[in-house]
């Protein structure tokens, strides 16, 4: 099944999962993406790396439909959804986490998963209450023991600790049947203990979930990724392996020299 | 304007606390139920019977503003509405107009056409947030109001329809008191009981997600406006057969009854009942009939004139805003907290 939808979109020459073309992004007079030209392999896990201001999350922001594009096309496994709202494109398999968590702070964690499960599912719309052994709650079940927070799963997610809030975010990027995901930096104010908790997750995503990670801290990004896109000031600055990027001088002294990590 | 959130109650763990009905809850419903027994014809019909109609409708902004978010001051004209379509297709005193269809037909259409008429307010407001959806409601709601005035051929203009009357069947005239209470307390108990079950249900979680996060809402695959229009037509059909009984009650519908004053006091009934709770627009309903009747006499044998029970609801609503955001219904769980709390520390 899998490999007949391959073999029809090779036959039609989009086999990217990600076709970013001439992507640009104006707010006012700013311009945060400048012609942003990038694909990206279904499977591929790839890192975004740039100095603050350099337009990845603006970039994740206008992959997912958060804000549209000003110009330019973004194809989703061959499909034009340049000008679909987020929630078609998450429906066809995308999914994203936030930089600072946008949880939904009075619910449970389970409650939090089963509303990303219900996000992609059919009866959004339902009137009925879900039943205990609803097959939403159960995958939302599994999901939360995926990321590790089945001690905290009835506990609401206001009162749990900064990390297992980011561990949740993963959790709801991963609800339904992902296809794609974007992580905008996972790791942002986890210990070094959590870090590779969370290195573990991503390294244990099935095979043929491609992801973008935007991350600061190299330890995380290079260890889970096989290419590297490097963004300075709105446009894509260099491409390569992570031992490319590393080795390279001009990336030594544009971003790796500012002690970063 | 400081809605008060009530927390989003658990959906996995929906089956476990649906059984924990408190007992003030049982007292509440069993002296609605025997009320008849209890109190006048008029105490019946003008303070239970109208506090019950003005607190559903008031409930479907409840749903809106305190589950959905969405301040919308239409829901009286959604209830006016399907009045108006009662009036139009069953039979009034204005017969050129009125076609006369048979009650179980007018009523079924005109909650119909109102739900269409809300849904399609709700459409039109939200795409705006906060103040603005509370302008563009108001805007809906003044439009109409006007309309129904200047309108002569459908709308019956500035007398509007007279000698709109409740349905005769099995032998009851469900305009006498009794039957009437139990219609207003049966539409207002299945309005109540339906936002309770619905905002356990997927479709009210949904909503109150959107109500809190919006753009996460839609990054998890909901299409957060489509929720949102449904919100207004759920709304809308708890408010319809209010705006019917309302009708039935008066024997009339005219302009007056969706002014702009109207429209604000479903707001003020609400927001003083309390947004937290679906009871809290009960609450609000009935101290506003209780003020609107007895505050007339109370003010004349002050020597004051009749019509400042404006003044007075006016000043309920201030103060309520001021000192409790979360209506009496918030005072009220405040002082309970604060009453019971160092009893449970002392052991009893």
């Amino acid at each position: 099944m899998a490999r007949a939808i391959a073999e029809r979109l090779s036959a039609t020459g989009t086999v990217n999962a990600l076709e970013l073309r001439g992507v640009t992004k104006r707010f006012g007079a700013l311009l945060a993406l400048d012609d942003v030209t990038l694909s990206v392999r279904p499977g591929e896990r790839r890192a975004i790396l740039g100095s603050n201001g350099a337009g990845k999350t603006t970039l994740l922001n206008c992959i997912t439909g958060d804000f549209p594009a000003s110009s330019g096309t973004i194809r989703f496994f061959g499909e034009d959804v340049t000008r679909f709202p987020a929630h078609e494109r998450i429906r066809r398999g995308l999914r994203r986490t936030y930089q600072i968590s946008l949880l939904f702070g009075g619910l449970s964690v389970l409650d939090n998963v089963y509303l990303a499960c219900l996000g992609v599912s059919r009866g959004r719309f339902s009137l009925l209450r879900p039943r205990r052994d609803d097959a939403l709650v159960e995958s939302a079940r599994a999901l939360v023991h995926a990321v590790h927070l089945d001690e905290v799963a009835e506990k609401k997610v206001a009162e749990l600790a900064h990390g297992q809030q980011r561990q949740l975010e993963v959790a709801l990027a991963l609800a339904g049947a992902p296809r794609f995901l974007l992580f905008d930096e996972p790791a942002a104010g986890l210990s070094p203990a959590e870090r590779a908790d969370l290195v573990a997750i991503l390294q244990g995503l099935p095979a043929h979930m491609g992801y973008v990670i935007i991350e600061h801290d190299m330890d995380v990004a290079l260890r889970v990724v096989e290419s590297v896109t490097l963004m300075h000031e709105g446009r894509i600055f260099k491409e390569g392996t992570p031992e490319e990027i590393e080795a390279d001088p001009e990336v030594q002294e544009l971003y790796l020299g500012h002690g970063r990590g | 304007m400081a809605v008060a959130r009530p927390g989003l109650p658990a959906a996995t763990t929906a089956g476990e606390t649906a059984g924990g009905i408190p007992p003030s809850a049982w007292i509440t419903a069993l002296v609605l139920v025997i009320m008849p027994a209890l109190a006048s014809d008029f105490f019946l019909v003008q303070v239970f019977g109208w506090a019950l109609v003005l607190g559903t409708i008031a409930l479907s902004l409840q749903f809106l503003a305190g589950y959905g978010g969405m301040v919308s001051l239409v829901q009286m004209t959604v209830a006016g509405f399907a009045g108006y379509m009662v009036a139009i297709l069953g039979t009034s005193g204005l017969t050129q107009i009125s076609l006369g269809w048979p009650f179980w037909l007018a009523v079924p259409v005109a909650i119909l056409l109102a739900v269409l008429f809300g849904t399609l307010s709700g459409a039109l407001a939200v795409r705006t947030a906060g103040i603005y959806t509370i302008m563009i409601t108001l805007a809906i709601a003044a439009a109409f109001f006007y309309f129904t005035r200047q309108n002569e051929t459908v709308f019956g203009g500035f007398l509007g329809f007279n000698g709109v009357r409740a349905p005769v069947f099995w032998g009851i005239d469900w305009r006498s008191p009794v039957p009437f209470y139990y219609l207003c307390l049966g539409w207002a108990a299945i309005a109540w009981g339906l936002v309770v079950w619905v905002v356990r249900a997927p479709f009210g979680l949904a909503l109150q997600g959107i109500r809190d996060n919006p753009r996460r809402m839609a990054a998890l695959g909901f299409d957060v406006t489509a929720h949102r229009i449904a919100a207004y037509a759920f709304a809308a059909f708890l408010a319809a057969p209010a705006g019917i009984l309302l009708t039935w009650m008066n024997g009339q519908i005219a302009p007056g009854t969706v002014g702009i004053g109207p429209v604000i006091d479903i707001l003020v009934i609400a927001v003083v009942g309390g947004l937290g709770r679906p009871i809290g627009p009960f609450i609000g309903a009935l101290l506003y009939v209780l003020l609107r009747i007895f505050a007339l006499d109370a003010l004349v044998a002050l020597g004051l004139s009749g019509q400042r029970f404006q003044l007075l609801i006016g000043l309920g609503f201030l103060v309520t805003v001021l000192f409790s955001p979360d209506g009496i219904l918030g005072l009220w769980e405040r002082a309970r907290h604060r009453w019971s709390a160092p009893l449970n520390r002392g052991g009893r």
